[in-house]
């Protein structure tokens, strides 16, 4: 790895200092991203500005039928915290498949949606369950947040403090793995709730995670699984790859939209 | 570079190292723990494994600075004058054939034990699986690693 200066701020206001003292400053969270990509050279920065000596970054609460989850929250805290399985079991239960034990005690919310990986499992949750990204200086909602492949609305220096999320009336996540990285090749993430029905899904297109409109009306007006045969889901704008053509994707959609709706509680 | 202090295996230790320095790093070259093994470059191999402050982490993926104060226990930290179970598992059902992928097989085996049977979870042949999802053996004795660490449940 290249050379770096690496801070530990104990507040927001020193955490805001020292990204903007550097010349090409990083937030670091639980770093199974971006110290992987540090070791390939593929990122420099100047300063590691580390958030998780942050107090009140990290944590889960709830309050009237809304979860606000620190953004440096562990997957594997998601995975195992009662208060999510109550509110929103498909949350913890997507938490809990991302990559592997030890990723999982170190990767955080807030890393996983700030990255941004068009295969990634939370921004299709974030976007599905319609969430608020809050940050150090606004409110965020998922439909603005995720703008593209690794890109979000976030400004430069600006960091994360915690998602909210609403409690879904039903919901499920079904991720059909790449079978070499165990990321997404697609998942779908489907919620019915208060902001009616809504579906996302990862690891299928070119622009990273999206809501598909044609699934959301049939599941709209039939909740369930064979509503979502007569759906048209276009091959167009899906990623193709080594791993699968954008036609076995937007199969692979409609496959994984019919196993959530029909595992959703 | 910067100060770090450590408990590695029960002792007190510390180094000044660059802050870039991976925990692999230190307690490999700074160390000279290197039971600790480094298998990839892209954090997917898990022969890095080790518990920091009781958890399973890639050492590999974690820097060395961002652990002052940390409780750090690696595979040298294990054996307690005998064996420890997983050990002695591995040992005695063929879970190892180069041995490379052991250490972090064996530090994700023992943390896999500990947590289910804090939870109250059956550790069932499927769920060892699963669990291994992060480590990797390149001479691919899966079958035999999962019965080391079944072996190993039903004694620790
Ligand atoms: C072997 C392996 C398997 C994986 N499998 C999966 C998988 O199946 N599904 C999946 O979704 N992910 C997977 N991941 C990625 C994992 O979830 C990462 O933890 C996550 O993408 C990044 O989170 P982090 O906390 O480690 O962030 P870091 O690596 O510390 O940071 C990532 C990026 O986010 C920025 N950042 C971090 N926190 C904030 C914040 N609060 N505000 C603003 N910017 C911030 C950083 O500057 C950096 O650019 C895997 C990773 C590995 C190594
Ligand atoms: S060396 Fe750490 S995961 Fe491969
Ligand atoms: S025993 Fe050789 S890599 Fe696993």
């Amino acid at each position: 790895m290249y050379p770096t200066k690496y801070h530990k701020p104990a507040s927001i206001e020193d955490a805001i200092a020292a990204l903007g003292g550097g010349d090409d400053a990083m937030v670091l969270a639980g770093g199974q991203t971006l110290l992987a990509t540090m070791k390939q050279h593929l990122a420099s920065p100047s300063d590691l500005v580390d958030i998780r000596a942050i107090e009140g970054l990290s944590g889960i609460a709830v309050r009237g039928g809304s979860l606000t989850i620190g953004a440096a929250t562990t997957h594997a805290e998601v995975a195992g915290s009662g208060d999510v399985r109550e509110q929103c079991a498909a949350l913890a239960a997507l938490a809990s498949g991302i990559g592997d034990p030890a990723v999982r005690n170190m990767g955080t919310i807030g890393g996983s949606i700030a990255n941004n990986d068009p295969a990634a499992d939370y921004p299709a949750a974030l976007l599905a369950l319609g969430a608020t990204i809050i940050t150090n200086k606004r409110e965020i909602a998922a439909d603005d947040f995720f703008t593209g492949l690794f890109t979000t609305a976030l400004d430069e220096g600006e960091i994360i403090v915690a998602v909210n999320v609403s409690a879904p009336t039903k919901a499920a996540y079904a991720k059909f793995d790449q079978p070499a990285s165990r990321f997404a090749l697609v998942g779908v993430f489907v919620a019915n709730g208060a902001s009616g029905v809504r579906v996302a899904v990862t690891g299928a297109g070119e622009d990273g995670v999206f809501r598909h409109a044609g699934l959301e009306a049939a599941l709209s007006a039939d909740w369930s699984g064979s509503a979502v045969d007569g759906v048209d889901v276009a091959a167009d704008g899906l990623m193709s790859d080594m791993h699968a053509g954008a036609d076995y994707r937007a199969n692979l959609i409609k496959v994984m939209a019919k196993r959530a709706v029909s595992a959703s509680a | 570079m910067t100060k770090v202090n450590m408990n590695v295996n029960g002792k007190a230790v510390s180094g000044d190292v660059p802050d870039e320095t991976l925990l692999s790093q230190f307690l490999r070259e700074t160390l000279r723990l290197t039971g600790t093994h480094i298998g990839c470059d892209t954090s997917q191999c898990g022969a890095c494994v080790v518990h920091v402050n009781g958890q399973a982490v890639k050492s590999c993926s974690t820097l060395a600075v961002s652990l002052d104060g940390a409780d750090v226990m690696t595979i040298e930290g294990l054996a307690n004058g005998e064996l420890h179970p997983m050990q002695a598992a591995f040992n005695d059902n063929h879970g190892l054939q180069c041995g490379f992928c052991t250490p972090g097989m064996i530090m994700s085996g023992v943390d896999m034990v500990a947590r289910y049977k804090a939870e109250g979870k059956d550790l069932t042949s499927d769920a060892i699986r699963a669990e291994l999802e992060g480590n990797i053996c390149r001479c691919t004795g899966y079958h035999n690693i999962v019965k080391s660490i079944e072996d190993a449940a039903a004694k620790m």
